[in-house]
């Protein structure tokens, strides 16, 4: 029953990936793909009994994996994926590429799945741009990394050419919004108000009720 | 007396208390403001709530958002620290690798064990669910009835403080004039819900809750609570002048640091400790009750998990409030002369029928509730509405092709952003980017219902728990190995659920296309899931059939008493904590009367 098998699934996404990567791209990534899974077994977590009352940042737990070329092009992918809007930032401003690497060198199995999936993709989009644009990722230029970004977005059928890059991109966006919206800018753009004490708790605002057609069911 | 080692421990008391949670918490307060001297025996560490509850810290300030893990299951911020279904260094075994038929089973290695992160759902069992093979030949009835238990009821609900409404209905009691505390009002969610249900024929009344909506009345209750003991009454009115009501933010499950809600840690503990009467060991995991030449139980022998070091402590009664399997552990582990098959196990009984609760769920985006002006919905930390189950007539008509019923918790609204969230719908197979998926984001922020049943398992011989012959813990102490297995009254059940989520999520105009699975085999949580264990040393109206009696004496040993959901002879939809501490109270109560009388 004790936790922290890694999923099975590392060797075999880890050959997908292989597939569906240039042969270039596959050389390059395969030992690294599985040292990553391998690091972050032997890592180890926070425990049963962290201090929960104290801040911590990423890497204060275990250290941090991403190579530099997987940074850069993560950095340059989650700016698509959340850009900043006016003076609301983006993922870059609120930190997400720490999160997303402290998320994939996490040692728990669910991160641990995850790191294939995202080591895999940002090799296979760095390849993929110097495929098609003559440099890495993060060097295109904003139109290349945007059509990069639109080929990866739609769903792909199991065993197509692109099954693998749309299911990265998926859980990319997944994981640089839960890395988003959880912090205090994010929140506020979500439009959570809450976290403050309150002297009541009066219930939804009556231009809320109204729009609903609820003003009679508030009358217990 | 206080927090003691087993070096400073005392020859001279009256009962061990082994475990701390709403069972043990409540066994020794009661115990402890009546005079008698006790021991409580905690597994886990000293833990204080006042100072160790991350309040209004957000998720960026946790590793992972705060995500669940193997270390944390339900998040950093998680009240329960040292827990899980998976302890480090104390397994326990199933017996079959068959699909379906395992039980996991959460603990929690704490003082205050499970209460300090539970949901706070404080239902009363109702006449009927304790009888309930009268009503329709299955499982079994408990010997006493809901008449035996409500004054036990009211004196729990005013202790730790309930929110919540009389309405009136079917098996749904009320609680006297007086002891609830207002509900908080609903959020939108759950209004609609009400309005949209009552076309379906369900209905949406306030949540009973352990939080506390206002102060609690220090000057009333303390004497209702403790009538002729004045030293109890000045004791507990100070303790309620200590805990302040709910300020409406941070979720209950991260325990409450204001006290405001329910957890034995902070509502228990505190005000039996400054009886001078309770004296706690922490890190003491008990192996085995003693039992002297009398045959009568004298004490416990433990484990100091520290040191590895064996310990052992005598007194006149032991209070087994370990929770359900824990304590059937202890029992099957304790073989002492006379007693060949483990202590109270004279009927082969113990471990046997242990119940979970019955889970499944459904959920949906509500497009009316899409895109609402914001507004702080925190509210009371938890649910404010519930649904208790509707259908006893049609049920006991035979038109719903399985026994027992199901309530219905929901989770609406716009709550703290969560590393589980799910940020945003796709767009026609397209996976939402760039500022397209900032605007839906906020769009769909707070318009996701999920419906949650919580239905009642019926007992059965197929799911018990024993002791694995070829396993031991860290500590040398042999584990338990469990069987399990649903009927189809469970897995219909939850067809039903999810069925009728489906339905009243359309109502509530959700444009979710797939239909649930009707094979409710599919969609039926693992036992053990829903944290509710109960069983496994039921009560009854005799040895043959039962191992606890009445008072939740074992019928072996009567100074044995089981405080915790093991007595329960069925497994009510019912949240079982609120009845665990209403029998320990009267369990302890009668305890105490055969402890005066001298028959202990």
């Amino acid at each position: 029953m004790d936790a922290f098998d890694t999923p099975r699934m590392d060797r075999r996404s880890a050959i997908k990936w292989i597939m569906a990567a240039g042969a270039g791209a596959a050389l390059l990534s395969r030992g690294r793909l599985l040292g990553a899974a391998a690091q972050a077994r032997t890592a180890k977590g926070y425990g049963t009994d962290p201090d929960v009352m104290k801040a911590s940042k990423p890497g204060d737990y275990w250290p941090l994996t991403l190579t530099p070329a997987e940074r850069r092009a993560a950095a340059a992918l989650c700016d698509i994926v959340l850009p900043a809007e006016g003076a609301v930032p983006g993922a870059l401003g609120v930190g997400v590429p720490d999160f997303l690497d402290e998320w994939v060198s996490a040692p728990y199995p669910e991160q641990a799945s995850d790191r294939t999936l995202v080591s895999g993709g940002l090799a296979w989009v760095d390849a993929e741009s110097r495929r098609r644009f003559g440099s890495a990722y993060a060097d295109a230029s904003a139109e290349q990394r945007a059509t990069l970004a639109a080929a990866m977005s739609p769903e792909a059928a199991d065993g197509s050419e692109m099954a693998a890059p749309s299911a990265f991109f998926r859980r990319f966006r997944d994981l640089t919004a839960i890395g988003y919206y959880t912090t205090p800018d994010g929140m506020k753009d979500l439009g959570y108000v809450g976290n403050v004490p309150l002297a009541t708790f009066d219930g939804p605002p009556a231009d809320v009720v109204e729009r609903l057609g609820l003003t009679d069911e508030v009358k217990w | 007396m206080a927090f003691v080692t087993p070096e400073s421990i005392s020859d001279k008391y009256d009962v061990i208390v082994v475990g701390s949670g709403a069972a043990g918490g409540q066994s020794a307060y009661t115990l402890s403001m009546e005079g008698a001297r006790v021991l409580m025996l905690e597994a886990g560490r000293k833990y204080d709530p006042r100072s160790e509850t991350p309040m209004f810290q957000t998720p960026d300030m946790a590793p992972l958002r705060g995500a669940g893990t193997p270390d944390k299951p339900f998040g950093f911020y998680d009240a329960t620290i040292d827990g899980g279904w998976s302890v480090p260094g104390e397994p326990y075994t199933n017996a079959s690798s068959e699909k379906g038929r395992q039980f996991k089973w959460w603990r929690a290695r704490m003082l205050g064990g499970r209460t300090n992160h539970w949901g706070r759902i404080s239902l009363r069992n109702g006449p009927y669910d304790f009888k309930p093979r009268s009503r329709d030949g299955l499982g079994f009835d408990w010997p006493i009835s809901y008449e035996d238990v409500a004054p036990y009821y009211d004196k729990v609900e005013m202790l730790i403080g309930v929110y919540g409404t009389n309405e009136g209905l079917e098996n749904t009691p009320s609680s006297p004039e007086g002891v609830l505390l207002p509900p908080p009002r609903a959020r939108i969610g759950e209004l609609l819900a009400r309005q949209r249900g009552r076309g379906l024929g369900i209905p949406v009344v306030p949540a009973h809750r352990a939080v506390l909506t206002r102060p609690l009345d220090h000057k009333r209750l303390p004497a209702r609570l403790h009538p002729g003991n004045a030293k109890a009454q000045r004791i507990l009115a100070e303790d309620m002048q200590g805990r302040a009501q709910c300020f409406w933010a941070t979720p209950c499950g991260r325990g409450c640091s204001i006290r405001a809600n329910y957890q034995s840690s902070t509502v228990h503990i505190p005000p039996a400790l400054a009886t001078g009467n309770l004296d706690i060991v922490s890190s003491a995991m008990a192996r085995e009750i003693t039992v002297g030449p009398s045959g009568r139980a004298n004490g416990v022998t433990w484990i100091d998990k520290a040191t590895g070091r064996e310990h052992h402590a005598s007194a006149r009664a032991v209070v087994l409030a370990a929770s359900a399997c824990e304590t059937a552990r202890i029992l099957l582990n304790s073989r002492p002369a006379g007693f060949p098959d483990g202590l109270g196990n004279s009927g082969g009984l113990v471990g046997k029928y242990i119940m979970d609760t019955v889970g499944a769920s459904w959920g949906g985006y509500i497009p009316a509730l899409e895109g609402l002006p914001p507004h702080n919905e925190d509210g009371a930390g938890g649910d404010h509405c519930y649904t208790p189950w509707w259908l006893y007539k049609e049920q006991l008509a035979g038109k719903l092709g399985f026994a027992r019923g199901y309530h219905v918790e929901y989770t609406t609204g716009r709550q703290m952003p969560g590393a589980w969230g799910d940020y945003a719908k796709d767009d026609n197979g397209r996976t939402l980017y760039g500022p397209k998926l900032r605007g839906e984001a906020r769009r769909y922020y707070g318009s996701y219902v999920v419906f949650t049943g919580r239905g009642e398992m019926i007992p059965n011989a197929d799911s018990f728990c024993e002791i694995d012959p070829d396993v031991k813990d860290k500590w040398g102490i042999p584990v338990l190995r469990f069987h399990w297995k649903f009927s189809e009254n469970e897995t219909r059940q939850v067809a039903h659920m999810q069925r009728t989520f489906a339905d009243w999520l359309a109502a509530m105009g959700s444009v979710r296309k797939d239909q649930p699975n009707p094979d409710g085999t599919a969609a039926i949580e693992p036992g053990g899931s829903i944290i509710h264990e109960v069983g496994g040393t039921i009560m009854g109206s005799s040895a043959a059939n039962s191992v606890t009696n009445s008072w939740s004496q074992c019928w072996d040993v009567p100074n044995v008493v089981v405080a915790d959901g093991g007595v329960f002879a069925s497994n009510a939809d019912k949240n079982p904590t609120l009845t665990i501490m209403a029998l320990a109270w009267r369990a302890s109560e009668h305890l105490l009367g055969e402890l005066g009388r001298g028959n202990i």
